[in-house]
């Protein structure tokens, strides 16, 4: 049996006046699979993953996302999607409680979901004597573990992570991946972007976009075949420095 | 002379709910390029404001090229540059504005230091004319670079110039660096990239306000305890849980294509026996290797 196709996009493009942010992408990312979506500052990343969200219309090109049409079901995607970056992902002046309820309630959980999964959640992360305590007081650590079990509290078919770890202590960073493997075997799709090279060795497989096209898409043992390189840093050295754009 | 000396500098925030700084203390040379290595909340932005005289510190001493930081902060504010995390220039002036307004704030005419950001600036001069708010991210970098050089500095305070930017731009700045060096000038860099240590002469690794070790990237490597092993099999998941179950492991850490594990004890048998215990785990193509610490490692290591 064929793999179950979560995102599939065909010359997906965007343009901005003669500007082409994102130029006839086309790729497929499975169920369950850990997707690295690599680019330099610039490259398109992302203007595609807005796309792929249903936060902003491609120019031209088809895509579905968890089976549904990235221009005319925009909201049944939101609603099967999780979405975390780096710069916003939690309200600080929250409590921990009150984000869960907060984006439980978004999401459309009832009253007994978010309380059942919120504390699950809890539990989890082993946040029980901080869960009435601001977000803001948390370590940056917490916030992001945490703002990705959030992210996840709707049960999601595919999580989006914008540079999910940048910053964060080495310790914590490799925690942050034990949530997303763990997230991977339960069969949620995680679609993330990093500039941390070691990280994309970490996925099943990864894209590397150059000006707005994807110039490599693989595991990371087959690029690093390809390109005759040791390490995945090696492999992206080899394409970004083509690159013609001057960076985001 | 020293460029920068720290004894015992302490900063808390929110009444002492938070401790920014905890009782740090380094130098760091004329002519040096020394990196503040530690991830978001180490307290490098703060002890940055306290060097550049933009905040006081609770206690403690620091003197920059001599000078107090409470009393001389005058004359510290005329002979350092100071790149802040946050890109701070004038969004609304063009990118030759921004220039020679940050070099009449100094006295000086744009001609006068051209030649020492000459290389930085001709990769920005085709939109001289464009807004600093309009520009990428590459390009706020390198114009907060120059307006930071612009007066010739004896000393160059950059607070994560490479977060978030990727790894070819980032290896381009610090050839960058690495020029400026050349030309003696002092260098205090921060980041929370650990693979960045290894362009600096000297390293502070630094976490939760307090300094973990200070020395060369190498210095810190041979510091590192015990022996260090890479290992690698067929599915890395699966082997990264079977590592953890072993008792006889010290460590074990995902590092990209390779896990990192040390021993809690040195027995010359215990490779062999731990490539057993992971092939009767069911685990295909294994493959170890005695390795170097990288400073992540390390960092790591002093984190426990």
């Amino acid at each position: 049996m064929e793999a179950e196709k979560v995102i599939q996009t065909v010359d997906l493009s965007k343009h901005f006046g003669d500007f082409i942010a994102c130029n006839a992408i086309s790729f497929e990312v499975f169920k369950g699979e850990i997707f690295g979506f690599l680019g330099a500052n610039g490259a398109g990343k992302t203007t595609a993953m807005k796309m792929l969200c249903g936060l902003s219309a491609p120019s031209s090109g088809k895509a579905t996302i968890a089976g549904f049409d990235i221009y005319k079901q925009t909201e049944a995607i939101k609603k099967r999607i999780g979405y975390m970056s780096q710069k916003f992902s939690l309200y600080e002046d929250l409590s921990v409680l009150e984000n869960i309820e907060f984006f439980g309630g978004i999401y459309g959980l009832s009253q007994q979901e978010i309380k059942q999964r919120g504390q699950q959640l809890i539990d989890q992360l082993g946040l029980a004597d901080v869960a009435k305590n601001m977000v803001g007081s948390l370590p940056l650590g917490w916030k992001q573990k945490l703002a990705f079990s959030v992210a996840s509290l709707h049960d999601p078919e595919i999580i989006f992570l914008d540079e999910p770890t940048g910053g964060v202590d080495p310790v914590t960073r490799r925690q942050f991946w034990d949530l997303i493997y763990a997230a991977s075997v339960r069969g949620i799709t995680v679609f993330v972007t990093t500039h941390y090279m070691d990280e994309a060795e970490y996925c099943h497989r990864v894209s590397i976009m150059v000006d707005g096209e994807i110039k490599a898409l693989d595991t990371p043992e087959n690029l690093k075949k390809q390109f005759q390189v040791d390490s995945m840093e090696d492999v992206f050295f080899e394409l970004a420095r083509g690159a013609q754009r001057l960076g985001d | 002379m020293e460029a920068v000396s720290i004894n015992s500098l302490s900063k808390s925030f929110n009444k002492g709910a938070i401790q920014a700084l905890d009782a740090v203390s380094f130098s760091v040379q004329e002519g040096e390029l020394f990196g503040l290595i530690g991830p978001d909340g180490a307290g490098k932005t703060t002890l940055f404001r306290i060097l550049t005289t933009l905040l006081l510190p609770d206690s403690g001493e620091a003197t920059v090229y001599g000078w107090d930081i409470r009393t001389d902060y005058q004359k510290i504010r005329r002979e350092v540059g100071y790149m802040p995390g946050k890109f701070s220039l004038y969004q609304d002036l063009t990118v030759e504005e921004n220039l020679s307004f940050f070099a009449s704030v100094f006295g000086q005419k744009l001609t006068d230091n051209y030649a020492l950001i000459q290389d930085i600036y001709e990769q920005i001069a085709p939109f001289k004319d464009r807004r600093a708010g309009k520009l990428s991210g590459g390009m706020k970098q390198k114009l907060a670079l120059c307006c930071a050089l612009i007066h010739r500095p004896k000393l160059l305070f950059l607070d994560e110039p490479t977060t978030g930017v990727d790894a070819v731009s980032r290896k381009e700045f610090w050839e960058m660096l690495k020029k400026l060096k050349a030309q003696g000038m002092s260098i205090l860099v921060s980041t929370p990239y650990m693979d960045e240590a290894n362009l600096c002469e000297r390293i502070a690794l630094i976490q939760n306000g307090k300094i973990l070790s200070i020395d060369s990237p190498q210095g810190i490597i041979k510091q590192y305890p015990t022996p260090l092993y890479a290992v690698k099999a067929k599915n890395m998941i699966s082997l990264l849980a079977t590592l953890r179950q072993q008792e006889q492991l010290a460590s074990c850490y995902a590092f990209g294509e390779y896990h990192h594990i040390s021993f809690k004890s040195q027995d010359a048998q215990q490779l062999q026996q731990l490539q057993q215990t992971l092939e009767a785990a069911g685990h295909q193509e294994i493959s170890m290797l005695a390795i170097e610490p990288s400073i992540e490692d390390c960092f790591i290591e002093l984190m426990h």
